[in-house]
């Protein structure tokens, strides 16, 4: 298949309010691959989480999306029905938000949850479905399967809950997986074991993961593709490894700096001046130019996402460099 | 006086030799009943059951050290951050600020000038601040508690504190003008730095961290973190700091103390902890940190769950998970000796985890 | 100085003046986006301010003696034909002028109504605020004298207290104590909802790190009580309360309708009805008509608003 499994072009999310329409998300443009791990990771209110919504069709009003346009292996998706998005949403793309406790209903049994899901999206018998069902929570590393099969959620710990969420966003088959923050709730160590099984996982299944989160650490040990998201606009996108070694946006480079590592006891850590702003707030041009150490006279203009080689920055700094790589291509 | 406690040993730090403990935790204990209604029990034969989620703690904290303390959920570290400052009572053992036990005082004015000397930051900014306050006069809270009470003209009237609060809302980073407003109209990483204000307001020596920046992202964090380092060297502060964040911990910390269910496991300073842990959960836990300078570094697979305070295991709580585990490890309890609880660890035996 | 403080986040905002903030404020809006609840403040606001300068605007005074004469009784309203021009809603059979009575009446009727929902709101949002607080025992006793409480309804306990206070004072004093033993019978059978309103936000609140603050340097319970968790309890209260005013009106009218309440000398609007209803079926229906309506929409305005507010206060709903 020729062509990115996701699209989302020029998305823009806006909520009612009483004072006029607030932009949440102004511009987001980005692509996922099949099988890839795109990672968004933002800080809180920049709109990650949002994206990830408009994209599954979840946005409740008064948020809607009021421009752009998302396309799912070519079809676009942002203008569906809900009883259409529903047969997409948990057959086609799977949903992981965070905290497992609210994603379980929990007054049915946890093997119920899975099955109905299954029966939902595929075209098994019952007892075919249930075989499925215990299948997939050995593939997620609970034990004895066909023993807790009939639990309840609140039989389980956090991070069995959390591997059954996983087992129940996958177990369609969708080709990609939006991710929710899947391990802010739990602790560290179980933290580890969630994120390598979604990774591997994902991988064995083909399914293309969409990882939100606030969490650069986990980013890099997953992610192929990350986007690094500022007041609901994308600041930065590109591959992995490069965006964090070599940052390119200042808001990139000032989260990178800001992070403590276990390495090196820093004398202090960098730190960006001020927050960011308010949805009702962001400035004209670029929104991170009142924290910018760089700031220039061309940021009173809003910057596009320049193309630098196959990343991608926000920021007017890489003009140039964006328009030599057009040239050149 | 350090040498005689057990369990913590110094490393030639000068700094610390001619240092006081100005906090010092000495076989504390807190134990929950979590039996059943007496009713329920009653029908169903039930016996009383307790959870222990502070099992028999020995530490100390020298003046204007910090001593960071880390565990997952269950380890016991709120619980433990609260019998220190005195807000909830040990079941056995005691805590000693600069040498008096609040707990065991009844005296008003020692235990005045006790709780005079220790503050605490909460991890949730939306919650430690009343909503109903103006923020002038949550900061000022403290100063008009432990104001002198003598009476009058004691130098504390109303327009000294308001000075002080204007005085201490710029030491934060904050305005002046910010303190006829309520906390609603501030993000978290604001209400965090009136907390930290209301903290130091009236001089204390000794502030409980609760995971303080837990709850705010990370480019705000590394503005409160920094804010707090540099209170510290500013006005001589003595931090406890409890968090689940090893990087944070790095950080911050002089000496570091690993927990897991209600007990220590390690103790060391920093950068010698994190350089070589001994004790095979502290090495889960540095594992377990993603790897953000993608560095390649091996990382062995980590196994289970943070255990069920309730039904704790039997022996070392952390055999069911270890890898190394032998034996003994299920019977019998490994002593706190040394610095470690683990039987398979000894002074030269350590893996490094981190290069 | 620098290294320590970055930019001040917030003097950037500067404070806003009165009709900003009014503007912005969203209490203001939900209120103002609701014709039904805009109707019913009008007509509170008439209503309370009618009561208010009752002495001032009141054609006459309907209770001095001097002035009632009783050949002008039984007047019907002045839009009628056969009414007297000086008589805007007619006259009782004392001859006093219906538009005043009923002007003094409400007077009277807010005014029990006001001071039955202050006590019963200072009794119970006080055991409210100690059960929620100390739990245990205490907590136990209280909600358990409440829970008796409810199984009875609200007006028979008026009664019974009402009967109660009237067999123990002397007969002379009956007339002028009915004020006092309306409010004290009223207020005492309602402090129940306060208390557990105040109790379960107590609760909650306990709990929360500002509570623990203010406990880590040593304050007293009571303080705590007083000046931490009061502050946070009185959004509920101030729903509870608006809603029980109503129904402190009502039951002040239900009691004196039944003639156990205020005397004709100091008639509130429910003596008023009762005094009425004895001449609806010959003809003067004026008498019980007005009094009757102008209950009708006070305590309807009233209640409406008090939905509003539950509505408005709810976060949950936002």
């Amino acid at each position: 298949m020729t062509g990115p499994l996701l699209s989302v072009r020029d998305l823009r999310v806006e909520f009612a309010t009483r004072k006029g329409p607030l932009v949440a998300l102004d511009g987001v443009s980005f692509d996922i691959a099949p099988g890839e791990v795109l990672g968004v990771v933002g800080e809180s209110g920049a709109g990650k989480s949002l994206t990830g919504l408009a994209v599954i069709g979840l946005l409740d009003s008064p948020g809607r999306i009021a421009g752009g346009e998302i396309r799912f292996d070519g079809e676009r998706i942002d203008n569906l029905p809900q009883t259409r998005m529903r047969l997409i949403r948990g057959g086609r793309i799977g949903v992981i938000f965070q905290d497992p406790l609210t994603s379980l209903n929990p007054l049915m049994r946890i093997g119920d949850q899975l099955t109905e899901t299954i029966l939902a999206h595929k075209p098994l018998g019952r007892r075919q479905a249930r075989e499925q069902a215990i299948a997939w929570l050995g593939e997620v590393g609970i034990p004895s399967p066909e023993k807790r099969i009939d639990g309840y959620p609140h039989e389980f710990s956090g991070g069995m809950r959390q591997r059954v969420v996983i087992a129940l966003a996958l177990c369609a088959e969708p080709a990609l997986v939006i991710a929710d923050e899947p391990t802010t709730a739990l602790d560290v160590s179980v933290q580890a074991q969630i994120i390598s099984l979604l990774k591997n996982l994902t991988r064995r299944h083909g399914a293309a993961v969409m990882l939100i989160t606030h969490d650069m650490g986990v980013i890099a040990e997953t992610a192929d593709r990350v986007a690094v998201m500022y007041a609901g606009r994308i600041a930065e996108i590109g591959e992995v490894r490069e965006l964090v070694r070599n940052p390119l946006h200042p808001y990139t480079q000032g989260l990178m700096a800001a992070i403590p590592t276990l390495a090196v006891r820093a004398r202090r850590l960098m730190q960006i001046p001020g927050a960011m702003p308010r949805l009702s707030s962001i400035p004209r041009g670029c929104a991170f130019a009142p924290r910018c150490p760089r700031v220039f006279e061309r940021c009173a203009e809003r910057p596009p996402l320049m193309a630098i080689g196959g990343r991608g920055a926000a920021c007017w700094l890489y003009y140039q460099a964006s328009a030599a790589a057009e040239i050149r291509n | 006086m350090l040498a005689l406690l057990p369990g913590v040993r110094r490393r030639g730090n000068p700094k610390l030799k001619d240092a006081d403990a100005i906090v010092e935790v000495r076989g504390l204990s807190r134990v929950f009943d979590v039996s059943s209604p007496w009713i329920s029990r009653l029908v169903s034969r039930e016996p009383r059951r307790t959870l222990a989620a502070v099992d028999g703690l020995d530490f100390a904290i020298d003046r204007g050290e910090t001593f960071g303390l880390v565990g997952e959920s269950g380890s016991g570290k709120s619980t433990l951050a609260r019998m220190v400052v005195g807000l909830l009572e040990p079941s056995r053992g005691q805590v000693l600020i600069d040498g008096v036990d609040l707990a065991g005082t009844r005296d008003r004015a020692a235990r005045r000038a006790v709780r005079r000397r220790m503050q605490m930051i909460f991890q949730d900014p939306f919650a430690s601040l009343n909503p109903r306050w103006r923020v002038g006069d949550i900061i000022a809270e403290p100063i008009r508690v432990f104001r002198p009470r003598d009476g009058r003209a004691s130098g504390l009237g109303e327009r000294a504190i308001a000075a002080r609060v204007d005085e201490l809302l710029e030491l934060v980073g904050l305005h002046p003008a910010d303190a006829p407003k309520f906390p609603h109209e501030f993000s978290g990483g604001q209400r965090q730095r009136i907390a930290i204000a209301r903290a130091i307001a009236a001089h204390p020596d000794f502030i409980v961290c609760d995971e303080p920046t837990s709850a705010l992202d990370v480019s705000i964090q590394a503005q409160i973190l920094n804010l707090m380092r540099d209170l510290q060297e500013r006005l001589g502060l003595t931090y406890l700091l409890i968090t689940h964040n090893l990087a944070v911990v790095r950080f911050m910390a002089t000496r570091v103390g690993v927990m897991y269910l209600g007990r220590l496991v390690e103790i060391g300073e920093t950068d010698a902890l994190f350089a070589r842990p001994r004790h095979p959960f502290t090495r889960m836990l540095l594992d377990a940190v993603p790897d953000l300078a993608m560095s390649g570094r091996p990382r062995t697979p980590v196994g289970g769950e943070p255990p069920n305070p309730i039904d704790p295991p039997p022996g070392c709580p952390f055999h069911p998970r270890c890898p190394q585990a032998i034996a003994i490890c299920k019977s019998e309890r490994p002593a706190f000796r040394d610095n470690v609880a683990c039987h398979l660890a000894t002074a030269d035996d350590a893996r490094p985890a981190v290069e | 100085m620098s290294e320590i403080a970055t930019p001040p986040n917030s003097a950037s905002e500067p404070a806003r003046t009165l009709i900003g903030r009014l503007k912005d404020n969203d209490l203001l809006a939900s209120f103002l986006s609701s014709k039904v609840t805009v109707a019913a403040g009008i007509v509170t606001v008439i209503l309370f301010l009618a009561a208010l300068l009752a002495p001032w605007i009141a054609p006459t005074d309907p209770f001095n003696p001097a002035t009632n004469y009783l050949s002008d009784s039984f007047d019907p309203p002045s839009f009628i034909a056969s009414g007297d021009p000086r008589f805007l809603l007619g006259t009782d059979d004392q001859g006093r002028d219906m538009l005043s009575a009923i002007l003094y009446g409400l007077r009277v009727s807010l005014a029990i109504g006001f001071c039955s929902v202050a006590l019963g709101a200072l009794i119970g949002v006080s055991l409210g605020l100690v059960a929620g607080y100390a739990g245990g025992w205490t907590d136990s006793a209280i909600m358990r004298i409440a829970d008796v409480q409810l199984t009875f309804p609200a007006i028979l306990i008026a009664l019974l207290l009402d009967g109660v206070a009237h067999a123990l004072l002397n007969p002379a004093n009956r007339d002028e104590s009915a004020f006092a033993v309306l409010v004290l019978s009223i207020g005492l059978s309602f402090w129940v909802q306060y208390a557990r309103t105040a109790r379960a936000s107590t609760m909650v609140e306990k709990n929360r790190d500002y509570v623990l603050a203010a406990r880590l340097i040593g304050l007293s319970h009571a303080r705590i009580l007083f000046s931490h968790i009061l502050p946070n309890v009185m959004g509920p209260v101030m729903v509870i309360a608006t809603i029980n005013l109503a129904l402190a009106i009502i039951t002040e009218a239900t009691l004196s309708f039944l003639g156990v309440g205020l005397p004709p000398t100091q008639p509130s609007l429910g003596t008023l009805i009762r005094i009425g209803q004895n001449y609806l079926f010959s003809g003067e229906w004026w008498i019980v008509t007005f009094p009757s309506l102008t209950l009708a929409a006070l305590v309807l305005a009233v209640n409406l608003l008090g939905d509003w507010l539950r509505d408005a206060l709810n976060p949950r709903l936002k």
